[in-house]
């Protein structure tokens, strides 16, 4: 019962980490029913960037972790201005290809700037338990990334809902000609799209590599991105909330679901693909996600 | 022929007008104009330019040709553009945002406002469609077709444009709504004095309501005229009338 428990709280925490990067897919879906394939690497990125502020510029941690999502999320309006906005947005395989080349080339550019030797990452929560049941626990790890997922949730949900540009982004993400036809400049648009995700992400990064038990490396997003695809799959690609239960269903999978079964560990990033798979088969909309209907 | 008096402001003025999409040619040079507070149909069957002449106007697509509006060139501008300079354009199969709720779509109308009558407007808009009050709150996409196109046309004015273009408004509705639509039309056209660019297969309740007409063939204009003169022409009568 207790492990169960602990499978439970590690299963939420990782399942937050890849809810945050699926929230960062989902932006960009929305907008361009485009699957960035480089989320991730902006994300590990990202980490790296938090990290040297912290032990080069002696920043405290949560200011190094911030000023890195803005960082990132510059980069990737930069990105999307030169890489992604010449193309055709329709045209879904040059911009596929390119996302794919941003994932080969960030990965390899950390590689060469960082090497690809495992480094601490400071804790961003308090270490030790915020509820002990006789073996059973609840770490104030778990209870930092779901605050984090839900503070990003609420931060979005407000941006989204209460601001002009976040009503520009709905429009475009709705119907791409009536937005232009109301005034709306698409390309800005996406833009902010674009560095929102990247900042989420890169947050999404900082909490998963500040567990106790986890390192930033520049491949530490390789096997993350394909979980936070199947998380945002499940939860619907196009629902943010969605995004949020399909991670964390994906992290439960990952934890309870695995050792129960008798799949060994390293099958689990099989059993996530499998979760992708059947979303894809059964429900292509997802859980969350908007079903095509229309009246016309 | 001197020119002695000032002709009415011109809201509109197309000179050899060619467009189309890609290496596909649409629009053979056409000329027409339209006179400030006019409504002004544009007539033709399937496939005659006529959407495409809509979009020309409003930066939609490449095009060639002269297009002022009230006497300043616009055809290198694109769509964002022309909203802020008063152009506002409803197309084919309603404007709306499906998944944004109607009230936001009013807000997406008025997008390019930053004056703080836009609550004001809205308000305005449910008054003159009650309907859309009672499901502010809905997603567009789940409105009938005939709502839609109350909310596309309520979107399009709450950018207060001087040039209002819709495109065929009446497709796919019942004939009572369509009906009810034009008459709504003329009310706004005459309260609001917005000036109005319709293009139409319903040639009888366009012409009813518009003062000037064109007729499109093949991308050029076969005809042109005031409206009651179109509707008693024999050829129009023909073609479009069904008589």
């Amino acid at each position: 019962m207790e492990l169960f428990l602990n499978r439970i709280s590690d299963g939420l925490s990782n399942g937050a980490t890849y809810a945050l990067i699926a929230m960062a897919l989902v932006m960009i879906f929305k907008a361009t029913t485009l699957i960035n394939f480089a989320q991730g690497e902006f994300a590990m990125f990202g980490g790296f960037i938090a990290l040297v502020l912290a032990s080069e510029r002696g920043l405290p941690m949560w200011i190094a972790v911030f000023g890195s999502m803005v960082i990132t999320a510059v980069c990737a309006a930069g990105i999307e201005r030169t890489l992604i906005r010449p193309f055709d947005p329709s045209d879904h395989l040059p911009l596929v290809i390119i996302t794919l080349g941003l994932f080969l080339g960030i990965n390899a550019l950390a590689g060469i700037v960082w090497r690809f030797d495992p480094r601490a990452f400071p804790e961003l929560f308090p270490s030790g338990n915020a509820l002990t049941w006789n073996t059973a626990t609840l770490s104030w790890y778990t209870v930092g990334t779901l605050s984090t997922i839900a503070v990003v949730a609420g931060g979005l949900t407000l941006l989204l809902n209460k601001t002009k540009i976040g009503l520009a982004f709905r429009a475009v993400s709705s119907n791409l000609e009536s937005s232009e036809l109301a005034g709306i400049r698409v390309g800005p648009t996406l833009q902010f799209g674009w560095a929102m995700a990247a900042a989420v992400g890169t947050l999404g990064v900082c909490v998963f590599v500040a567990s106790p038990f986890r390192q930033l490396e520049p491949n530490v997003m390789v096997t993350g991105l394909i979980f936070a695809v199947s998380a945002a799959a499940l939860g619907g690609l196009d629902s943010l909330g969605g995004a949020i239960v399909g991670g964390l269903a994906i992290g439960l999978v990952q934890s309870i679901g695995v050792p129960y079964l008798g799949i060994p560990n390293e099958l689990s990033l099989l059993a996530a693909v499998a979760v992708l798979m059947l979303v894809l088969l059964f429900k292509p909309s997802g859980l969350f996600g908007t079903p095509q209907v229309e009246r016309v | 022929m001197s020119e002695t008096t000032t002709p009415p402001e011109l809201v509109l003025d197309v000179k050899d007008l060619q467009g189309g999409y890609g290496q596909i040619q649409v629009l053979y040079g056409l000329d027409f104009h339209v006179a400030d507070g006019e409504i002004v149909i544009i007539l033709g069957a399937n496939g005659a330019g006529k959407t495409t002449t809509l979009r020309a106007v409003s930066g939609m697509i490449a095009r060639t040709g002269s297009i002022k509006l009230r006497g300043e060139d616009i055809s290198d501008a694109k769509a964002p553009d022309l909203v802020r300079r008063g152009v506002a354009h409803v197309p084919q199969g309603r404007g709306t945002l499906p998944e944004l709720s109607v009230e936001d779509n009013l807000r997406v109308g008025a997008y390019i406002r930053d004056d703080n009558e836009v609550d004001k407007d809205i308000e305005l808009w449910f008054d003159v469609y009650p309907v859309l009050r009672e499901r502010k709150n809905q997603r567009a996409g789940s409105l009938s077709g005939g709502e839609q196109q109350m909310l596309a046309v309520s979107r399009a004015l709450m950018s207060r444009p001087s040039l209002l273009l819709l495109d065929e408004p009446s497709l796919g509705l019942a004939p009572i709504i369509v009906a009810e639509l034009f008459e709504r039309f003329a009310e706004i056209n005459k309260e609001t004095g917005t000036t109005m660019l319709v293009v139409e297969q319903n040639a009888q309740l366009a012409l009813g309501i518009g003062d000037r007409g064109y007729v499109l063939e093949s991308g050029s204009i076969f005809t042109e005229g005031p409206a009651d003169e179109l509707i008693n022409d024999d050829a129009i009568r023909k073609a479009y009338l069904g008589v």
